[in-house]
């Protein structure tokens, strides 16, 4: 196998990240880029939360989602959420 | 520990197992050991890291080219982390989905240990179970197993429930899920997420035109990111006079 692709995709996706966190600080203080940079997380955690819960479907990964939810709401801790959600999807699928 | 902390090892572990595994697909993709540990060392990026070892008995360019659609996201992420995180050339290799959620935090000094502390925790371990996946082949091939394919998801929901009292990010997180679930199956890997940050920022400046004067700052952090509303002196305090409050993120994780 060649090393080229390798480093050469390894030495794009880093470029990416400083490409972001270069990005001058005065562009940062205008109040549009603010609200941006402030919904962004919002926009990508919930994009992501829905492609890795259901990219095939939906299978006992969404019951574990929503066990987090539950766990969320019974303000359990961090932790406590993720675990909640891997045991509920690891026990469905023996049990299915 | 601080809870911080605590939480960030948490993730490094459970995404060791993905380390694990991401080692044993490598190998059998025909990578060396020493290739697979150095995508994991110098690419470090784990959805980017999958693709490119699953695309590249089809041809280099695919293969590089889904890795960097995938890593696209991690510049959005630096957006936000901008202000907060020096050294700018060292920090940005650990500008990772785990890190940049664990950094959505109310304070700087906050942001900064999410930020620190779950990009190395995440490097520390997914690079030794790297090495470990690598060497030892299919030992834990299935992560799916134990139900660690929804802790991800899981960690990211409770990460995001804190900035949903409100209605603008509510409506956003709607908006971002559906279009990206609706996008899934029509485009490449990676696009969908993409396509979710546009909808954001249609949102942000859709909004920003009757906000952008003055309304801005007598908003506090009370209102996009629902959290309490920080006091006029503890913003400047945090933010050292130069941050408006409309940056002020909701509360943290529990």
């Amino acid at each position: 196998m060649s090393w080229t692709p390798i480093l050469l995709a390894a030495a794009g996706c880093y470029a990416l990240k400083v490409a972001g966190l270069s990005i001058p600080q005065r562009v940062l203080d205008g109040p549009r880029v603010q609200r941006v940079a402030t919904l962004l997380p919002v926009a990508l955690l919930a994009a992501l939360i829905a492609t890795q819960t259901f990219d095939h479907g939906i299978d006992a990964r969404a019951a574990g989602l929503a066990a987090a939810v539950l766990a969320l709401l019974a303000r359990a801790p961090f932790l406590v959420v993720v675990a909640t959600a891997a045991v509920t999807t690891a026990v469905l699928r023996l049990a299915v | 520990m601080r809870p911080i902390v605590r939480d960030a090892v948490g993730i490094g572990v459970a995404t060791g197992a993905y380390g694990l595994s991401f080692g044993a697909l490598a190998v059998a993709a025909g990578l060396s050991v020493p290739q697979a540990c150095a995508l994991s060392l110098l690419m470090f990026t784990g959805a980017s890291q999958f693709a490119f070892v699953g695309l590249i008995g089809s041809g280099g360019v695919a293969a590089v080219a889904t890795a960097l659609l995938l890593g696209a996201r991690n510049g959005l992420y630096g957006l936000r982390l901008a202000p907060f995180v020096r050294p700018r050339v060292l920090a940005a290799h650990f500008v990772i989905d785990e890190s940049a959620a664990m950094a959505v935090r109310d304070t700087r000094e906050e942001t900064r240990l999410g930020f620190w502390s779950t990009g190395l925790a995440v490097f520390v371990c997914w690079n030794l179970a790297t090495a470990l996946g690598a060497l030892g082949g299919a030992a834990l091939s299935d992560p799916r197993a134990f139900g660690l394919d929804a802790a991800a998801p899981a960690g990211f929901l409770a990460l995001l429930a804190p900035r949903l009292r409100e209605r603008e990010p509510q409506t956003v997180a709607a908006l971002a899920a559906a279009a990206a679930l609706i996008a899934l199956p029509l485009v490449p890997a990676g696009v969908p997420v993409l396509i979710a940050a546009a909808v954001a920022v249609a949102a942000a400046v859709g909004r920003g035109g009757k906000e952008a004067r003055g309304g801005e700052g007598a908003r506090a952090g009370g209102d996009a990111w629902g959290g309490e509303a920080v006091p006029a002196g503890e913003v400047s305090r945090l933010y050292c006079g130069n941050r408006n409050a409309a940056d002020s993120p909701g509360r943290g994780v529990a």
